[in-house]
């Protein structure tokens, strides 16, 4: 019989913390991440508020012990990535057959960015090719797989904003097939020129801090970050020492297969992604505990979303929130971000806050919960990551 | 408005439509014409390009763009404002 | 998993204003018109009734106009929505658009060209105007590879994944271009030949006067 895939750990860094522990702080105390633009250049700054990560890339460099040429998606995903690997207390990592399934959006862009800068300026000398080496996603992966010493299986996923979720099931399935005993599953993606310039052509992107499943919202703020959380075999979570923090239970994608950006206006791709994952776990709406929902602040989104949530949970709903009120859309990273809370969430019990909700929408069926608790009795928690071209995915995380 | 149904058929690359096939007050989106969110943006870029006209909230969009009427009417207000 | 044989039970190959499907000349235009109009042309042939075909950048347009003349012809609907698979590649990836929305950048950024700026839409524009569901992937390389053309749709037929794979070369930047799609299946049909590389070549290597 295939083994199950238990969660052993987790870990996050983003615009609210530089680990879990930070970030669940940020989250009692309403601290949300958006600012400024600080670190990230460009002619934009001081009008799009956006969630960086608040350190430069020689303090990150330090932090991931690698050198600090190498792309800021790269370094946010080591750190992460070792967290979670420190968190599940399995020990040395070459003691294992070992999986890292990691995705992103922007590769290292950041610094093909940097490189053209210098180029174009000076096309005779500008720019070292060193810059655009790691370009490409599965680059910025496989530099985080050496540093670790994983070899076993490595993997990039680039499905928009559900990357980081097809992450958690490619990984799940890699263990049930027993292909490994371990993979660390999740995404990263650091801010860059290109992400924000191409979310202001679709004009989504709010000039004020984001509100979403708000009346009021208009529109998404970037953010950026990276998490991971540790998946491990039946066998394994047996050996942990402080015990699995949960189990993956149920997963499912779908695709609209409506437009090149847009969610169908019924949300059929995020409907049949919840109801996947339902039927996957075998379990009933009424099951969920807590609904980490996608909930960018885009008009769009937010309300495909709460039709498809009616259309599914109606007349009994789950409270809900969207962490990105707090994290900004951290894109490739935001699935694995939110596994990790949401896996979180089941082990503590916790319902994470929405931040600035005031005005209930039409199209969603409850108002989101807004203080932090913890403690609460959440059996089966989901986190949906739905994202441009109808890539929907839904997980489900459930209690032993 | 023949002016703007002929700059909306341009921008949005309706070739097989005609300036005199959009009528002033018929939808211009799902049922009307059958444009989509990117046209909607299309149609921002539009009065930012013809008109000098900043759209702050594109949400304002769905009211704005209803029909070739109302965007007229938006127009003619916006170019009265001082400034 | 074992290897079974699979055929092409159509193709359309479009290149110098030509189109050709099965292997045969269809219609044919002037050489010397603009890419643009005989795209136009094309779709008054060939389709119209699709507005958002204008809407389209031409590696979509070109992507969908074949898919149109192929799949006319051909039995499509035998297949469930989920069992259709392409696979699709080209030289210059979305290039020809990526370099038009950059010249919008510096003034209004155009929405309706960035939401074309990657290969892979063009794929998505045929599921949309086709239903289909199925697996799709979008491969860039140097040259039209009818040895990879026909081990990855092979494999798709072959793992159960698709029973039919709509699967070629859509390329194009500024006024070069060429398409050449093939529709693979399972089963024989009439004036079918074998799903191999050496009749896919030949397929694609189709020039006028021969």
């Amino acid at each position: 019989m295939s083994s199950q895939a238990w969660i052993a750990g987790g870990g996050v860094i983003c615009g609210i913390g530089a680990n879990l522990q930070q970030c669940l702080e940020a989250f009692r105390q309403m601290g949300t991440g958006m600012q400024e633009i600080q670190y990230l250049q460009t002619t934009h700054r001081g009008i799009f508020p956006v969630a960086e990560v608040k350190a430069d890339n020689t303090a990150l460099a330090a932090q991931a012990g690698m050198p600090a040429h190498l792309s800021r998606t790269a370094l946010l995903s080591r750190i992460a990535a070792q967290e979670a690997w420190e968190a599940a207390g399995l020990g040395d990592i070459s003691q294992y057959r070992v999986g890292f399934v990691s995705a992103n959006t922007v590769g290292g862009m950041d610094k093909t960015e940097d490189f053209f800068t210098d180029y174009l300026q000076n096309p005779q000398q500008g720019g070292h090719l060193r810059q655009v080496m790691h370009h490409e996603c599965g680059s910025v992966t496989e530099l985080v797989a050496d540093a670790m010493g994983i070899r076993h299986h490595v993997s990039t996923i680039s499905t928009a904003c559900s990357s980081g979720a097809n992450a958690l099931m490619y990984g799940a399935r890699l263990i049930r097939n027993n292909m490994v005993d371990v993979v660390i599953a999740g995404g990263t993606d650091a801010l860059t020129r290109f992400t924000l310039n191409g979310f202001n052509t679709l004009m989504i992107l709010d000039q004020q801090p984001c509100r979403p499943l708000d009346d009021t919202r208009t529109g998404l703020n970037l953010g950026e970050g990276a998490g991971y959380v540790v998946l491990v075999s039946d066998a394994l979570a047996a050996r942990l020492p402080n015990g699995p923090w949960c189990r993956l239970s149920g997963y499912a994608n779908a695709n609209d297969a409506y437009h090149q950006t847009a969610s169908s206006p019924e949300g059929t791709g995020n409907y049949l992604a919840m109801k996947g994952a339902l039927t996957m776990s075998g379990l009933q709406p009424q099951d969920i505990g807590y609904i980490n929902v996608h909930g960018t602040g885009t008009q769009n989104n937010d309300s495909s979303e709460g039709k498809a949530i009616e259309r599914l949970f109606a007349p009994d709903y789950p409270p809900v929130s969207s962490t990105k009120s707090f994290t900004g859309h951290t894109l490739g990273a935001s699935g694995g971000i939110e596994a990790v809370f949401s896996a979180l969430a089941v082990q503590q019990g916790i319902i994470y806050p929405n931040a600035r909700f005031t005005t209930p929408m039409k199209e969603w069926p409850v108002a989101p919960a807004t203080v932090f608790s913890g403690g609460n009795r959440l059996d089966h928690v989901m986190s949906n990551s739905f994202g441009f071209a109808g890539n929907c995915s839904s997980l489900i995380f459930s209690k032993g | 408005m023949a002016d703007l149904k002929s700059q909306i058929i341009e921008q949005l690359n309706l070739q097989e439509v005609k300036p005199e096939d959009i009528g002033d007050d018929q939808p211009l989106f799902k049922d009307g014409l059958g444009l989509d969110s990117i046209d909607a943006l299309e149609l921002i870029v539009l009065l930012q390009q013809h008109y000098s006209i900043r759209l702050a909230n594109p949400d304002q969009g769905p009211e704005i763009f209803y029909s070739v009427r109302t965007m007229a009417t938006y127009i003619t207000a916006q170019q009265k404002q001082p400034g | 998993m074992s290897k079974q044989t699979a055929y092409i039970t159509g193709s359309c190959v479009v290149r110098k204003h030509q189109v050709y499907r099965n292997g045969a000349l269809l219609w044919q235009e002037a050489p010397s018109l603009e890419l643009q109009e005989f795209l136009r042309k094309a779709y008054d042939r060939f389709s119209g009734q699709y507005p958002k075909f204008h809407k389209m950048d031409p590696l979509s347009k070109l992507g969908w106009l074949a898919a149109e003349v192929l799949l006319r012809e051909a039995p499509i609907e035998d297949h469930l929505p989920e069992q259709v698979a392409i696979v699709l590649s080209n030289r210059s990836a979305s290039l020809d658009t990526d370099l038009r929305y950059y010249n919008t950048v510096k003034d209004i950024p155009s929405p309706a060209l960035f939401v074309y700026t990657l290969p892979n839409i063009v794929i998505g524009e045929i599921c949309i105007r086709h239903g289909f569901k199925g697996e799709h992937a979008f491969f860039t390389m140097d040259s039209f590879d009818a040895e990879q053309v026909v081990s990855y749709a092979q494999l798709l037929l072959d793992s159960g994944v698709a029973t039919a794979c709509l699967c070629g070369w859509v390329e194009v930047m500024d006024q070069q271009y060429e398409v050449a799609l093939f529709l693979a299946e399972r089963q024989q049909r009439e004036g079918a030949v074998a799903f191999t590389a050496a009749e896919v070549k030949k397929l694609y290597a189709q020039q006028s006067g021969s």
